[in-house]
């Protein structure tokens, strides 16, 4: 099992004549997923990979029965195309576009959140279930299946990070890069309740950074419902204030959103956070020994 | 991206916002002429993009157009938290009545642009956050209806229970949010909104932040970009795509990703060291980005050692050595290099350096390790 995505994922590749939609879709296609149409106005008839294009998102879900979708089209035309996913009746909406401006992004999170879909990211990576399905520009090679479950607010800090994991042994279930914008489709929380449900996962690594409260939120949520281990990292212990690091949501602004805080409030979950990327594998490992519990009769 | 008071004041104004009278001056020449125009007592404030502004000397009461002119003087050119006073604001003094605070955030938990008023005006909005939050009242917007009329009253009647101010106040929220979205902002704020004796309610500050995402279809805002408040080499770097911060230590760091590039500049100072920066020199491949990243880091002086860390996804590990290995060429770099690189044709961006004097390095940590000694020697050998 895999969380968000399964071998009946069928996708439509927004943007799909473009640089990078075009490359992307080939690297997909090539590590199994169902890439089933592409959409760009204007260029129905085309293909792309073999793919057929078409107009409309609405177009391609009815010729090819599409249920999930991603975004490669540029930020100022991103919102838009989120909505049109949408609309057409896909459940997922994958964005991997970075630099959609946060207002639009308020008015497409309440837009989605009403009609139900689901919407990972804007400016993500993407996400993989090792050896069926991959949606978005994580690389396949580094990834095997297994146990591990992986949600990042990074890209390749995820990498990194799985490439670690694969190293040392361990598979993963799902790699997912939820984005690092400070409006997302889906947060920690989202993430950890499908990891919590998936009989494939058996630990769950996750890679925070500074800026808002979604970290501790989710702490909070490990501490009440998780049944699962989880191993954490947070990056930007050195990143000054007021400064945004790359991502549009990494700022410690006001106060808040420190590594520090996030750090402690996981701590005080339970969740052991590693000091360094490297540290992960040998926290997971430990994480998957069985306690020892005294045995009800 | 920050913009000053002065032209918050002129874009919260041209949207209906009651303003007290000032204008903006380069010089104490200027400053005594607007006192003069004015013929009472004026406030002269440091137009500089750093907060707490009073406590540090950057606002002052002046009683006469001389007074003024001397103010002037002394705050024209200081330096406030390490950056030149170029222009003050100048506006005349208003008795005050009450002091309240009237902003406007997109709020991440709820994902909404939150308003938020507090009749505690005047100090920092986090301070009463912190000591009294029951005096902030927040108002979640929805943003597929807007800020609508009952909602701006309800605030305004938490602040005020004279009808003719609240109805004046009111109007005053409405305009705000209206900025707050023609703007793009991240921010909107009047801090402090003022009532005086007389009945009249007058902002006295404005502060807007711009979301930097929106820029591009905000090109009068972008135009109001004061590049004298920021450090050159950011400003260079972001002409060429690129996200550069400055920071106190000698390891330069170049990496692909933000997040990425976070973590490096912690393990760095895990390990002993100190970070000369973070930069992030993004996903896609491009040899040019590395040469441009490569003179910005050398242009810092404090500079002994230089970090590459390229996990290649997008980006192309041998891209990001053909990069380097051009820059080498192009200049005498001074300092040692240390280079990790992972991922997406690993094998020939090592092949591509082999035969150059960076040190390679497999793993992150050894990468880091190896670097933070180079430094170290560097530091000792001066």
């Amino acid at each position: 099992m895999s969380i968000f995505l399964d071998k009946k994922t069928r996708l439509v590749v927004q943007g799909i004549t473009g640089r990078d939609g075009a490359f992307h879709t080939k690297q997909m296609l090539a590590y199994g997923t169902k890439v089933v149409a592409g959409m760009t106005p204007g260029k129905k008839g085309e293909r792309v990979e073999g793919v057929p294009v078409f107009n409309t998102v609405h177009e391609a879900v009815e010729a090819t029965g599409a249920n999930a979708s991603v975004i490669f089209v540029p930020a100022a035309f991103s919102a838009d195309a989120v909505m049109e996913a949408v609309e057409a009746g896909v459940d997922l909406v994958v964005c991997i576009t970075e630099g959609i401006p946060t207002l639009d992004m308020v008015r497409v999170y309440e837009f989605v959140r009403q009609r139900k879909a689901r919407l990972i990211g804007p400016n993500c990576p993407g996400l993989i279930s090792p050896g069926k399905s991959k949606v978005g520009i994580l690389p396949g090679q580094i990834c095997k299946p297994g146990p591990v479950g992986v949600v990042s607010r990074s890209g390749t800090l995820t990498y990194e990070v799985i490439w670690l994991l694969t190293s040392a042994g361990f598979g993963q279930s799902t790699c997912i890069g939820i984005g690092g914008d400070p409006i997302i489709g889906t947060n920690f929380i989202d993430c950890l309740e499908a990891f919590n449900q998936d009989p494939q996962t058996r630990a769950v690594v996750m890679i925070g950074e500074i800026g808002g409260t979604d970290e501790e939120e989710a702490a909070a949520f490990i501490k009440r419902k998780m049944k699962k281990p989880v191993v954490g990292f947070i990056a930007g212990r050195t990143a000054p204030p007021g400064k945004r690091m790359g991502h549009a949501g990494a700022i410690i602004s006001g106060g808040t959103g420190t590594a520090e805080e996030k750090i402690a409030a996981l701590t005080n979950a339970g969740v052991p956070v590693a000091r360094e990327p490297a540290e992960i594998p040998g926290l997971i490992r430990d994480a998957g020994k069985p306690k020892r519990k005294p045995r009800k009769r | 991206m920050k913009i000053h008071e002065y032209q918050a004041r002129e874009i919260m104004a041209r949207a209906g916002v009651p303003f007290s009278r000032g204008r903006v001056a380069t010089t104490p020449e200027e400053v005594e002429i607007i006192g003069k125009e004015f013929g009472v007592p004026v406030v002269v404030k440091a137009q500089v993009h750093v907060g707490g502004r009073g406590k540090a000397g950057g606002v002052k009461i002046a009683k006469s157009p001389e007074e003024a002119k001397q103010v002037a003087s002394q705050m024209l050119g200081m330096n406030l938290k390490g950056l030149i006073v170029k222009k003050v604001l100048v506006s005349e003094c208003i008795d005050i009545a009450s002091e309240a605070y009237l902003g406007v955030i997109v709020d991440r938990k709820s994902k909404r642009p939150v308003m938020m008023v507090s009749g505690a005006g005047g100090v920092e909005i986090e301070e009463v956050a912190k000591q009294t939050p029951e005096k902030i009242h927040k108002l979640t917007i929805d943003p597929l209806f807007g800020l609508r009329s009952f909602e701006a009253r309800d605030l305004s009647f938490k602040l005020y229970s004279d009808g003719a101010i609240a109805a004046k106040a009111t109007k005053v929220l409405q305009q705000l949010y209206q900025v707050f979205l023609s703007c793009d902002a991240s921010l909107v704020e009047i801090n402090p909104f003022v009532t005086t004796p007389k009945g009249e309610a007058i902002a006295l500050d404005a502060k807007i932040n711009i979301d930097d995402n929106a820029l591009s279809r905000r090109p009068d805002i972008e135009a109001l970009r004061d590049l004298e408040e920021e450090v050159p080499a950011e400003v260079k770097a972001r002409k060429k795509d690129l996200t550069f911060i400055r920071l106190e230590g000698n390891i330069g760091c170049v990496v692909n990703g933000a997040g990425l590039a976070m973590a490096t500049m912690d393990l760095v100072k895990l390990y002993g060291g100190e970070p000369a920066n973070f930069l992030d020199i993004g996903g896609s491949s491009n040899p040019e980005k590395v040469t441009t990243a490569m003179e910005i880091i050398l242009e810092d002086q404090n500079v002994k050692a230089i970090l590459f860390n390229i996990f290649g996804g997008i980006t192309r590990c041998d891209d990001v050595a053909n990069g380097l290995v051009e820059s080498l060429s192009k200049r005498e770099v001074r300092v040692p290099i240390v280079i990790r690189l992972a991922g997406t044709n690993e094998e020939k961006g090592r092949q591509i350096l082999a035969k150059s004097r960076i040190v390679s390095a497999v793993s992150m940590s050894e990468a880091v390790k190896k670097v933070v000694a180079l430094a170290q020697e560097g530091r000792e050998a001066r």
